[in-house]
């Protein structure tokens, strides 16, 4: 391992890279946090976290350029692109020469304020000039991290929580103090160097939110959690977790991406202006109209605009319904236990109206795991996913431990649709065909209902794909069409009625739960019998806003493909590959 | 002069097959690997170099030619003879000429220096049917000795760490060249699968020089096998074979490794991009230097290769075979 320059983060990436292992990720990161200077440490925890910001080049520029450099059409470059996955990784394959220079020599920090930023202010003469000198100096490898800088996420299996732990083993910290001094809006740069690494914690910084305690899926049975008077049971509501913080008279809504929203969401903005200052409130953000929730297309409608109408204020309604306290009166309660906040919370919401934009998530009441699983089953009616279940007596922690906070989910809906066409997949599954897309019985035809790319195993993969070569129908650009024959059981999470679908149904969330290996295509669910789950759903729960809803998924997902790795306000959609576009 | 049949590549003027994939009677054969030489022709015609190799592969009691490179041999009404290919030991090309109309199959070739078999060599031809495994710009292999560079520091890293090292390749051919590059660099102990030894006994046979290697089966039993570089074939990545070693790190040497997202794929270590095709500039280069004015190309995906040419005004199209080259998993 080189020592100094950028080459010291190009081995730190392929550290990363190389092993799959949490705790060989981890000994890496401590190692480059504890031999460099804050100023790199804080630029490798930008770019490694994904908050870099635009892009300094279009893409469209790039590859022009290195189309002209490596002395290939570009249609070859994309075809290069199609079998790679990846054009970081596709433009240094191609593009990249290792002849070396003082450019390599620059370390991370210079890199990015020298080099990086320094695109920003060139035409575009000297900003092609430019790369073409990275392409002669850096060898593959280190064109393929120039390219990361540059923009499109590392993707290294990094998140924001073992960045944190690393920097805390590095620095002789608590992991929670460092994780909150992550938290929130800051620029890399000496400024934030000096906050990060101090002593004290810094004041200054108001709108800081305080790092997410997310829960587990339950997987065992809930009775494995024993007494359930030592648990308290909330809805699993379908919205937008966010944090809420009221300091110095102002007001900050985060989403889980560390996102600020406050802009997007005004109501609940003015109705948090009714609490004291110093407070941090922890909830979800869901449509609301006359007391009850409302499907999260509903949201989606709003969450994809970004001039936000008064139109759209009054069609999709919000609400912030609060289930935890994590500051009051300044004092960070995260210690507290569940019981504790609880408390807290109340007292600090009964002054509101029971039904405003702020409310208080009830409590779910039960004396016994029997009764709870009997008020699960009727979640689907309630617009709910679920159950949440919370130790009494657990802290507010940061990221995801296992042991106090679980999600009860219910079943999803399901449906036996048959393969009928494969796309490649990106990144770890470039070159392979992992992208689905699903059809189902209608008549004498099958008719697609959903694209899905995850639920199946490596080796599952593998097979399909070998299967896919051998049985294409036809072939458009990525895509292959197949021959009908296998048949996957989806699971989704609802169903509405969309115009834009030719099937007349849109799934929410669709995933592959199982390949049915023992049904043939003939076995396969009918379009009549999605129909009617659709119309069961819509009636179920309340609400006929769907095509609506479908109108602006378009947009929504658009929007999502340009986002970091944890799509934050976005994760709720259906899926849609970040990695693309 | 040669066309694609349901049992494989056939020359009608001199009644023989390229590396067919059904028993014919009279197959020419580019190289012992199985997707090239199969079982079942009443008579074969191949390398001298590699018929050793083709008898442990095909069986002892084979009707087997052996030809010197460049030696011509007449068939029917045409006239053939072998050009070294530089694939694996023994690999042939093989040119087939008919009144001054030269055809040359390429078989599997690479044009990167090999200690373990006779370098390829170019063949000057009218039709080239060349195999296109890695026909993509991305596909440019590193220096090779700047990839055995890698495996070696790898491999010292096991070393220091008491773990063994297991690098997953080939057994023909890539695992001889690998033994006798990583020979040169690299003092560890070597051990191999029982399918690799064989091989590497008749590669010393014919005089090329391999490290010393021992089998895992002669191992003693009931201790686990702990700082040593061991060579296995992927078929060997199963949890019984693998308990015998102690905290083993894993790699797997192929031109597929090149790609990030295949490496990752495979849920191993390390991936070290070395392969026994040519790359891309290799094959242009080829094409250009073998002065063809129509190319075939066999293997893979070859369709980016067929456009690249067309659009260079060569007559190119691709050709459907049976032929695998080197596979991806």
């Amino acid at each position: 391992m080189s020592d100094g320059g950028l080459a010291s983060f190009v081995a730190l990436y392929v550290a990363l890279d190389e092993t799959t292992a949490t705790s060989e990720k981890l000994a890496a990161l401590e190692r480059y946090f504890s031999s460099r200077p804050p100023l790199d440490v804080v630029w490798a925890i930008h770019f490694l976290t994904g908050r870099r910001g635009r892009r300094p080049i279009a893409t469209r520029l790039l590859r022009r350029w290195a189309s002209a450099f490596a002395g290939l059409p570009e249609w070859l470059l994309d075809a290069s692109y199609q079998a790679v996955g990846d054009l970081g990784e596709t433009l240094s394959l191609l593009c990249a020469r290792g002849e070396g220079g003082a450019v390599t020599t620059l370390s991370l920090a210079e890199f990015a304020e020298g080099e990086i930023d320094a695109l920003r202010h060139e035409d575009e003469a000297a900003q092609r000039a430019r790369v073409e000198g990275w392409w002669r100096a850096f060898d593959v490898t280190g064109c393929l991290v120039v390219h990361k800088l540059l923009g499109g996420g590392f993707r290294v299996g990094v998140s924001a929580t073992l960045v944190a732990r690393a920097l805390a083993a590095a620095m002789g910290r608590e992991a929670a103090q460092v994780s909150h001094r992550l938290m929130g809006k800051w620029e890399p740069g000496e400024a934030f160097a000096e906050r990060l690494f101090a002593a004290q914690d810094d004041a200054s910084d108001r709108s800081r939110p305080y790092p997410f305690y997310l829960a587990s899926p339950l997987e065992d049975d809930v009775v494995t959690l024993g007494e359930p008077h030592d648990w308290f049971a909330e809805w699993k509501w379908d919205g937008i977790r966010a944090q809420l913080v009221v300091r110095g008279g102002n007001v900050y809504v985060w989403s889980r991406g560390e996102e600020l929203v406050t802009t997007r969401f005004p109501e609940v903005e003015a109705a948090a202006r009714a609490l004291p200052s110093g407070t941090v409130i922890d909830g979800e953000l869901v449509p609301w109209r006359e007391g009850r929730v409302l499907p999260f297309g509903v949201l989606q409608t709003r969450i994809g605009r970004t001039n936000l109408t008064a139109r759209a204020l009054r069609e999709a309604p919000v609400a912030l319904l609060a289930f935890d306290v994590l500051e009051m009166g300044g004092v960070d309660l995260r210690a507290r236990s569940q019981e504790e906040r609880r408390a807290v919370l109340e007292t600090l919401l009964a002054p509101l109206p029971p039904q405003g934009v702020l409310q208080l998530s009830p409590l779910v009441a039960f004396d016994s795991w029997d009764a709870l699983a009997e008020l699960r089953a009727t979640s689907r009616s309630r617009a709910v996913e679920g159950i949440m279940l919370k130790a009494r007596t657990a802290p507010y922690r940061v990221g995801r431990p296992r042991g106090e906070w679980w999600k009860w989910k219910i079943e999803p809906y399901t449906v036996d649709a048959v393969m009928v066409n494969a796309q490649l997949g990106h990144g770890r599954r470039a070159s392979l065909y992992t992208d689905y897309t699903f059809a189902v019985i209608d008549g004498e035809q099958l008719v697609p209902v959903a694209k899905a790319y995850s639920g199946l195993s490596d080796e599952e993969i593998r097979r399909l794909d070998a299967w896919i070569r051998a049985n294409t129908l036809q072939r458009f650009g990525p895509v292959r069409t197949v021959t009908p024959y296998h048949v996957f059981e989806l699971g989704f999470e609802g169903i509405q009625p969309s115009a834009r679908h030719k099937s007349g149904v849109a799934l929410r969330f669709p995933r592959i739960l199982r390949w049915r290996t023992d049904k043939g295509v003939h076995d396969a669910s009918t379009l009549g019998e999605l129909t009617a789950l659709s119309e069961m759903h819509a009636s179920i729960v309340g609400a006929n806003e769907g095509t609506e809803a479908a109108r602006t998924r378009q947009r929504s997902v658009r929007k999502a493909r340009g986002a970091p790795e944890e799509l934050s306000l976005f994760d709720d959609l259906e899926p849609a590959d970040p990695d693309r576009g | 002069m040669l066309r694609v049949t349901p049992a494989g590549l056939y020359c009608e003027s001199g009644d023989f097959y390229i590396d067919p994939w059904r028993p014919v009677p009279r197959a020419v054969i580019t190289h012992a690997h199985s997707d090239h030489a199969r079982a079942g022709s009443a008579a074969y015609l191949a390398a001298a170099e590699g018929v050793s190799l083709l008898r442990h592969r095909l069986g002892a009691d084979i009707a087997v030619e052996g030809l010197g490179w460049g030696a011509s041999r007449r068939l029917g009404n045409v006239t053939v003879s072998l050009h070294p290919a530089g694939h694996i030991r023994g690999s042939a090309q093989v040119r087939v000429e008919q009144g001054g109309e030269v055809w040359v199959v390429t078989g599997d070739y690479k044009r990167a220096a090999d200690p373990t078999c006779t370098p390829f060599e170019v063949v000057r031809c009218n039709t080239l049917i060349t195999e296109a495994t890695f026909a993509l710009p991305v596909y440019r292999w590193r220096a090779t000795s700047a990839v055995i560079a890698d495996v070696v520091r790898w491999v010292d890293s096991c070393r220091v760490a008491g773990r063994t090292a297991i690098l997953f390749t080939y057994t023909l051919g890539k695992a001889q060249r690998l033994l006798a590059e990583i020979g040169t660099q690299s003092d560890v102990p070597i051990l191999v699968h029982g399918s690799i030894e064989p091989l590497n006994a008749l590669y010393r046979a014919d005089g090329v020089w391999l490290p010393p290697t021992e089998r895992v089966s002669e191992q003693p039993r009931g201790e686990r096998i702990g700082a040593a570089l061991v060579l296995a074939p992927p078929s060997a990545n199963v949890p019984g074979w693998m308990r015998r070693f102690h905290e083993p790190d894993t790699a797997f040497a192929s031109g597929w490794m090149q790609l990030r997202g295949t490496r990752r794929r495979r849920s191993l270590d390390r991936g070290f991009a070395i392969s026994d095709h040519v790359d891309w500039p290799a094959l242009l280069q080829t094409i250009e230097e073998s002065g063809a004015e129509r190319v075939l190309a066999t293997h893979g995906d070859s369709a980016a290769l067929v456009r690249l040419l067309n659009e260079r005004g060569l007559d190119a199209s691709a050709l459907a075979t049976e032929f695998t080259g080197e596979d991806a998993e």
